[in-house]
């Protein structure tokens, strides 16, 4: 029997181990190349520390905790979205949902008279819903995810306007649950660490992270292998809505008001763009939920550094333009960097 | 290696009755188009059928009727003797057929030992589905060297390996699990020679000592009557010619096909689709 002996690669610059100085050189390059997240990473670190020299105000108990409210639901819904973006799909109604569940508690609760804890479970379960009707409707119907969900955007912007008559309403509060539920400080930011890490894990270590990875990468060939691919999308759309309402719903807590007036799209866009600052593609089949992580903390960063030091918050918006780009840009010419790597033919 | 030779130590195929798959006027059709008309065949144990036939003959769309990723419009199909609706490729996997598609189904950002368990994962934890990374990639990469597959490692995403290392990972996914039926489309399609004969030794092996029964879809003329025990050639969605190699030569089978298209040629080509 013939053994295939197939070309193996590198012999370039970076894996040779004759090169001089290749060895230290080359795993940095290695790790910054195939762990998106660590290049990122270093980014955050240095305008923390920037931002740490620069005002004395930055580094104090009271900046932190508002950064951590900013970071909180940027990278819970970016968890949401990059389960979606390792699928090939999008959702542009995770803001929506973020912002409308906490109206759904209030009507739960006021008009229905659950208890908070069983209106919460309802409004998680809805939001679930919404993401099943997002999934189902793309998937099914063959309608694009950005057109499904764009869709879902407005009609649920919709139901909030004509649901309050545009009026806003105060959260109702519960003692203890509340205080789980955002009105202690740091609850969000400890509600989005859990919540990512439940995520990384599903996306990393299980069958249906695999599944969805599978789904965006290949979408003809998984299915071919026998991965339900619309099934497993379908559980993408949930989970993405379904944080995204939990974490609007701690977040509405803290703050108390609900405020018809925002649709949620400030919050969907901060959220896509951490991921695509985290190093997620939007080809699908490859994805970071800690890179999305990072990348809100990057962009919280910038955002509450910004004010601290006294720009105004509107260069955040050029700031955050230019890093998106920058960071896709990045992300492209990292993979077809790699990609030569790979092949030298 | 010539014909003769090969057809010398190739296993006996069994009496007629060890029929382990057959259909009986499988039809198919996408809108307009018809792919299948009616396909009777039969499959033997341990016995390799080639498939044969011009481009859009059927080929491809049987394959996908018998492995359960496509339902035949009409038309039914037996099992060892058992009729069977695949509603699923999960159904027909059941029963130990396992598919090599055209397009090798693998997934270019995952390791090559994901590939190798893609829907048929190792996992722990019941329904929460944790994957036993460990297990996966040892099982991977003790059958890889079983059946003598290099690749640079297990934990390699597949878009890191040449054509011909793909192949044979899709070959060896479908291969590994427990298969008496094993369906390959264009197994041979993307690789050297040197890989080609991976493939056609591990066939021979699976046909011969595990005594799986396969059909084979190529081309290559020569790679079918190397690889196989007898020959059918799908023409216009019918089997129109089946006999045991022994029985045929590269020739016959060549001006077969000739004859079939210039017929095609003279009778028109829509005249015969609708009639």
């Amino acid at each position: 029997m013939s053994q295939v002996t197939l070309p193996h690669t590198g012999g370039d610059a970076f894996t040779s181990p004759s090169a001089p100085g290749a060895g230290r050189g080359g795993l940095t390059w290695r790790v910054l190349i195939e762990r998106r997240e660590a290049a990122i990473l270093i980014v955050a670190v240095a305008l923390f520390v920037y931002f740490t020299v620069a005002s004395a105000n930055f580094l104090t108990v009271a900046n932190l905790q508002n950064l951590s409210q900013f970071v909180g639901p940027v990278a819970v819904i970016g968890a949401g979205e990059v389960m979606l973006l390792v699928c090939a799909e999008v959702d542009l109604s995770a803001g929506t949902v973020f912002v409308f569940m906490p109206f759904v508690v209030y009507y739960a609760n006021q008009d229905l008279g659950l208890p908070m804890l069983a209106a919460i479970v309802v409004a998680v379960i809805v939001a679930g819903l919404v993401g099943a009707l997002n999934g189902i409707v793309t998937t099914s119907l063959n309608v694009p995810s950005f057109i499904t969900t764009l869709g879902m955007l407005f009609a649920l912007d919709g139901i909030m306007l004509v649901s309050s008559n545009a009026a806003q309403l105060t959260m109702p509060t519960s003692g203890t649950l509340s205080n789980v539920f955002g009105s202690y400080g740091w609850s969000e930011i400890i509600w989005s660490v859990v919540l990512v890490a439940i995520m990384y894990v599903v996306l990393n270590r299980t069958r249906f992270g695999m599944h969805t990875v599978a789904a965006g990468g290949n979408l003809v060939g998984a299915s071919e292998a026998g991965v339900p691919v619309n099934r497993v999308k379908i559980w993408c759309f949930v989970l993405c809505s379904a944080l995204s309402g939990l974490i609007g719903i701690v977040d509405a807590t803290r703050i108390t008001v609900l405020d018809p007036g925002n649709p949620g799209t400030q919050e969907m866009f901060y959220a896509i763009a951490a991921a695509v600052i985290g190093g997620t593609a939007l080809t699908g089949g490859s994805g970071t939920v800690l890179g999305a992580f990072v990348g809100a903390v990057v962009l919280g960063v910038l955002f509450v550094g910004l004010t601290i030091v006294g720009i105004s918050a509107n260069a955040f918006v050029l700031i955050l333009g230019v890093a998106i780009l920058g960071a896709m840009i990045a992300n492209v010419q990292l993979a077809k960097f790699a990609q030569k790597r790979r092949m030298p033919s | 290696m010539t014909t003769a030779a090969l057809g010398a130590d190739r296993p006996d195929p069994g009496p007629a009755g060890d029929v382990v798959l057959r259909t009986d006027g499988i039809a198919k059709h996408f809108g307009p188009v018809v792919a299948l008309r009616g396909v009777d065949m039969h499959l033997r144990r341990g016995e390799v059928l080639g498939l044969v036939g011009d481009n859009g003959a059927g080929k491809s769309t049987l394959v996908k009727i018998l492995c359960g990723y496509q339902r035949p419009d009409v038309g039914k199909m037996y099992v060892e003797g058992r009729q069977v609706h695949f509603r699923s490729v999960g159904d027909a996997r059941a029963m130990g057929i396992e598919t090599v598609y055209q397009d090798l189904a693998l997934v270019p950002q995952l390791p090559v030992y994901k590939n190798l368990f893609l829907k048929r994962e190792v996992v722990a934890g019941g329904r929460l589905g944790f994957l036993s990374d460990g297990k996966m990639r040892k099982l991977a990469r003790q059958y890889l060297d079983d059946i003598k597959v290099n690749v640079p490692s297990v934990d390699a995403p597949v878009e890191r390996l040449s054509g011909g290392q793909r192949q044979a990972i899709a070959v060896a996914r479908a291969t590994r699990s427990d298969v008496k039926i094993l369906l390959l489309d264009e197994p041979l399609s993307a690789m050297g020679a040197k890989e080609s004969a991976l493939i056609i030794d591990l066939v021979r092996d699976l046909s011969k000592n595990r005594g799986v029964s396969i059909i084979v879809i190529d081309h290559n003329y020569a790679h079918i009557f190397e690889l196989c025990d007898r020959i059918n050639v799908i023409h216009q969605g019918v089997v129109s010619f089946d006999k045991r190699v022994e029985d045929t030569s590269l020739e016959e089978l060549t001006n077969y096909m000739v004859s079939e298209y210039r017929q095609q040629i003279m009778s028109g080509r829509g005249a015969r689709q609708t009639g």
